[in-house]
């Protein structure tokens, strides 16, 4: 029974992680059809960042946080404005073909900087001390981060639902000409996106390198995969999908490493893609293609 | 008043306006006639700034448009009705018309306004709270009008409001555009059903693959005999 509760508390934990990063690419997805490859390797340029921060400039951990979010965010809104924006009214598929471009420039420019060599990740003292509750331990920063995550996920939600911002951008996502007959400019509400799909990659970093103690170029990738399926598996475009979504990956990933087949545990979350695809191709929260009569 | 002076564009390959020239006078209902692919709609959306004007210019009370971002267009103050309606489905009838005044601030004066486009039309308000997309044709074009009066325009661009939309309706739609004139806004109409809009136009222009071959108030035009056999389907007897 402890063993059970407490991977449910770690599946929850990672999970609520990839929550953050899914959310980064179902946005993106929601207003410009198009899968951001090049996001889980923007959330391994977080993980550099507060490596240069924390341990090449000793900077104290919570204005490093900060540094890294902006940092994370300009390097999102700069790969939007370089590689996305002149393909604009390009075919979806060219722009796609740019973002997996952008996600190997990233590995390679990430080695070419920092060398293929894992960089130790540094720590943030309170949040690695051990909780004990009944019988479960484990580290402050595994109970922190569903709190966050849930916390960013809601004040998101009352941001596209209640705010002009918010509905420029559900505007935008729906017909990009409309919108600018609005006088919206999308150009802004598309950096916009970018950004806080960055900032929540940011802090989705923060709480996944802590427990993992290190950085590579290719850190980014298979978590940023996951992330995807995440996305995929809520239903792409739905915010509140890529929470549940990131949940049940992270669950169902915590559970099978504990079982005896933990190496099969990343081919088990490709499995749910294709089954997701085959018979839920808009995932749990996806928007259905409404019919009108 | 807008002045159109030979105004070339080019639209996916085709030269879709060729060297025409326009003036819609304050105050005015102006029509705009022809048949499909006449170039009717790519007048109007160089003039909003979504299509590039290849030459010429568009002036607004002196200001030239040509080469300003579709928000700089309205914040003029003219606004277009788009062809096909194009309300926000997933959007609410208040979001739709909240959006509409997106470049506004003065939060009283929009909260006015939306009490004032439900006064113009009624089934909105009782309508409020549903998503666009599940609204009737007719109710569309209405949230789409209503949208578009949301930023106060001066001028009002409407292409083809009457598409699509039952005989009764369109009688609706049309009454509904002058009332709207009456309360001050000038209107530039684009239309196919041209019975209905010289009679309801001050003046009128005949758009023929991209330029103009007649133009006159809209009580001459009725009377034309060539726009009868073309446009209104009256043989010559």
């Amino acid at each position: 029974m402890d063993a059970f509760l407490q991977n449910c508390l770690t599946g929850i934990s990672i999970g609520s992680i990839y929550a953050l990063i899914a959310i980064g690419y179902t946005m993106v997805y929601g207003i410009l059809r198009l899968i951001n490859f090049a996001h889980g390797d923007i959330f391994m340029m977080a993980g550099y960042f507060m490596i240069i921060c924390m341990t090449d400039m000793m900077i104290p951990w919570y204005i490093s946080i900060v540094i890294v979010i902006v940092a994370t965010v300009l390097l999102g809104v700069c790969i939007e404005k370089v590689a996305y924006k002149p393909l604009r009214t390009a075919p979806r598929m060219s722009v796609m073909i740019s973002a997996i471009g952008v996600s190997y420039f990233l590995q390679n420019f990430a080695t070419y900087l920092f060398s293929a060599q894992p960089k130790s990740y540094p720590t943030i003292g309170f949040l690695s001390k051990s909780v004990q509750v009944g019988e479960i331990s484990t580290t402050l920063v595994t109970f922190v981060t569903p709190i966050l995550t849930i916390l960013l996920v809601i004040g998101l939600v009352m941001l596209v639902k209640k705010t002009k911002v918010g509905m420029a951008m559900r505007a935008v996502s729906r017909d990009f000409e409309t919108a600018q007959l609005m006088g919206i400019k999308i150009n802004s509400v598309i950096s916009f996106t970018f950004a806080i799909g960055c900032a929540l990659a940011a802090i989705g970093s923060v709480l996944y390198f802590i427990p993992r103690s290190s950085v590579y170029p290719l850190a980014g990738s298979l978590p940023g995969l996951k992330c995807f399926v995440a996305a995929v598996f809520g239903g792409i475009g739905s915010i509140p999908g890529a929470l549940v979504g990131g949940f049940l990956i992270g669950l169902s990933e915590t559970f099978i490493k504990a079982s005896a087949f933990s190496e099969f545990s990343d081919a088990f979350t490709f499995i749910i893609l294709i089954v997701v695809l085959l018979c839920l191709p808009t995932g749990l929260f996806g928007e259905k293609i409404k019919e009108k009569v | 008043m807008l002045k159109i002076k030979d105004l070339h564009v080019s639209y996916g390959g085709i030269k879709a306006l060729r060297g025409i020239d326009v003036e819609v006078p304050d105050g005015q209902i102006v029509t705009l006639i022809g048949a499909n692919g006449a170039g009717k709609s790519t007048m109007l959306r160089t003039i909003s700034g979504l299509v590039k004007a290849e030459s010429g210019s568009v002036t607004y009370n002196d200001k030239e448009l040509i080469g300003l971002a579709p928000n700089k267009i309205l914040e003029q103050g003219i606004a277009l009705v788009p062809e096909g309606r194009r309300v926000f489905p997933d959007l609410t009838v208040l979001e739709n018309l909240r959006i509409g005044s997106y470049l506004r601030k003065e939060k009283a004066d929009i909260e006015k306004d939306i009490q004032w486009v439900y006064s113009l039309f009624p089934r909105l308000e009782e309508r409020n709270w549903q998503q666009a997309g599940t609204l009737s044709g007719g109710e569309q074009q209405m949230l789409a009008v209503g949208r578009a009066l949301m930023s106060r325009p001066k001028l009002l661009m409407m292409d083809e409001p009457s598409l699509g939309l039952a005989p009764l309706v369109v009688q609706d739609i049309f009454s509904i555009i002058r009332t709207i004139h009456q309360q001050g806004v000038t209107v530039l109409l684009i239309e196919q059903n041209a019975n209905m809009a010289l009679k309801t136009a001050d003046f009128a222009y005949v758009l023929e693959t991209g330029h103009i071959s007649k133009s006159g108030t809209g009580a001459a035009l009725l009377a034309d005999e060539s726009i009868k056999e073309a446009y209104l389907g009256k043989k010559k007897a």
